[in-house]
């Protein structure tokens, strides 16, 4: 075991962290947004609402993640510019990044996996409450608000912690379309070093510790939600 | 567009111009990579579910440690790793016997990769499948005189099937979504063939458009055989709600 790799190489694993902290944020923040509404979709949408929602789970969770981000970074990224103007736009140097193509591909896998979790924790809210709600005379809008939803997402809230670290375990995968997480700089020290089980094995000790950073946040804030059992 | 459209129908075609073929073959590869992961990962997890519950404390630290590390470190990573640590292992092993080094078969080296991570979650699956079974029904196969291997045979295993096979269905999905990774080490699975199609041709979305719904058929197609095989396995029980 070599570990003296690590003195030239420690800026390199920062900045891979940080991409890899980034990707989890991003696709877990806008995944989540993504989710509630297909989870109200699928609960209490119309025929075609439900039907639509029901099919974007099942294609996000039936196909695996890797080939829903060559989809979109080989597939979309070699058909983006034929669109007219886009070049010139300012975006393009956002829209040229495989970091903006993982971002994305990752929210919205993460969205179809969440929309599951959500769809049965609305299911599971009680119906006296919900019943409550109208009877006191809150609009369905406000109903969601305050009651529907906050409930699901305190029954969700184990799940959901469990979700986020599948999550991080799958953003190794963005360096495969060229984005510079931990895993990419793991691989990097290899090709340099020549070095293979030790920079894996550093790496893998930072996702642990991002893991366990999840649960704490967790169990911070099952915590905060005052239960009676 | 009816030219465009011949052409994509074209590029699709099995024959060799099109590449319909090579994607089916890989799907073909896909199916047969995860099942012999998935029939390695049943035989450690049965192995490991059963240690775990043997009360040995030794066995159980060790089969707690393979459990843990496994479930906890991110799949690409493992699958990349035990990739490297598997062959160079094998080497070792051969040099230390006086053997010429071999080739690891790129197939062989998938299945055991994804077999070994399988076998982690099929412990845990399995581990509470069994601890589901009414301890009276041991123990009357025990008052029956049956040995270890007819009690699991007869009791054990028509017992826990019915708790452990939608666990199983998911292990199953996630072995076949994960065996796409086993691309990244260069076994030409639909991934792999996928990539390949479209970088000679260009026409990545539609490759992996199709190669996506390759995969959504086998879910589906393996979800309707596990509603079959749930059925078969309840049968007796009185339905729930």
């Amino acid at each position: 075991m070599n570990f003296t790799w690590i003195s030239s190489y420690w800026a390199l694993l920062l900045t891979g962290a940080w991409q890899t902290v980034s990707l989890l944020v991003i696709s877990v923040t806008f995944g989540f947004v993504i989710a509630i509404g297909l989870a109200f979709a699928q609960v209490s949408g119309g025929r075609i609402t439900k039907l639509l929602a029901r099919g974007y789970c099942t294609f996000f969770r039936g196909t695996p993640l890797l080939i829903q981000l060559w989809l979109l970074y080989y597939g979309v990224g070699s058909l983006l510019p034929m669109i007219p103007g886009i070049r010139q736009s300012l975006l393009w140097p956002v829209l040229r990044e495989g970091f903006f193509f993982a971002s994305v591909s990752f929210t919205l896998n993460y969205a179809a996996y969440e929309a599951e979790v959500l769809r049965g924790a609305l299911l599971a809210v009680p119906k006296g409450e919900l019943e409550a709600g109208r009877a006191f005379g809150l609009s369905p809008w406000k109903l969601i608000r305050r009651i529907w939803l906050p409930r699901a997402i305190r029954i969700a809230l184990p799940t959901i912690a469990g979700e986020i670290v599948m999550q991080l375990k799958a953003t190794p995968l963005a360096f495969t379309v060229t984005v510079m997480d931990l895993y990419a700089v793991a691989n990097k020290v290899r090709q340099d070093t020549l070095l293979v089980y030790e920079p894996l094995i550093v790496v893998t000790l930072f996702y642990l510790a991002l893991t366990a950073v999840i649960a704490r946040v967790f169990r911070g804030l099952e915590a905060q939600v005052p239960v009676r059992r | 567009m009816a030219t465009a459209q011949q052409g994509i129908l074209d590029l699709l075609s099995p024959s060799p111009p099109g590449w319909g073929g090579v994607l089916l073959a890989g799907a073909v590869s896909t199916v047969a990579i995860s099942a012999c992961a998935f029939a390695v990962g049943l035989l450690l997890g049965t192995g490991g579910a059963l240690g775990k519950l043997s009360g040995n404390p030794v066995l159980r630290l060790l089969i707690d440690l393979y459990t843990t590390v496994i479930r906890a470190v991110p799949e690409l990573i493992l699958i990349v790793g035990l990739y490297y640590a598997g062959t160079d292992g094998v080497n070792r092993l051969l040099a230390a016997l006086d053997l010429p080094p071999v080739e690891v078969n790129g197939f062989v080296a998938g299945v055991a990769v994804l077999g070994f991570v399988q076998g982690a979650y099929m412990t845990e699956v399995l581990r509470g499948a069994i601890l589901a079974i009414p301890l009276g029904q041991i123990e009357a196969a025990k008052a029956f005189g049956m040995g270890p291997v007819l009690r699991f045979r007869r009791v054990l295993l028509p017992a826990l099937l019915p708790n452990a096979l939608p666990g199983l269905a998911n292990l199953w999905m996630s072995v076949t979504k994960d065996s796409a990774l086993v691309a990244v080490v260069g076994y030409q699975e639909l991934a792999l063939a996928t990539r390949l199609a479209g970088a000679s041709t260009k026409h990545y979305f539609v490759f992996f458009l199709a190669s996506a719904l390759l995969y959504l058929a086998i879910t589906l197609v393996s979800n309707v055989a596990f509603k079959l095989i749930e059925s078969r396995v309840r049968r007796g029980q009185p339905r729930l709600a």
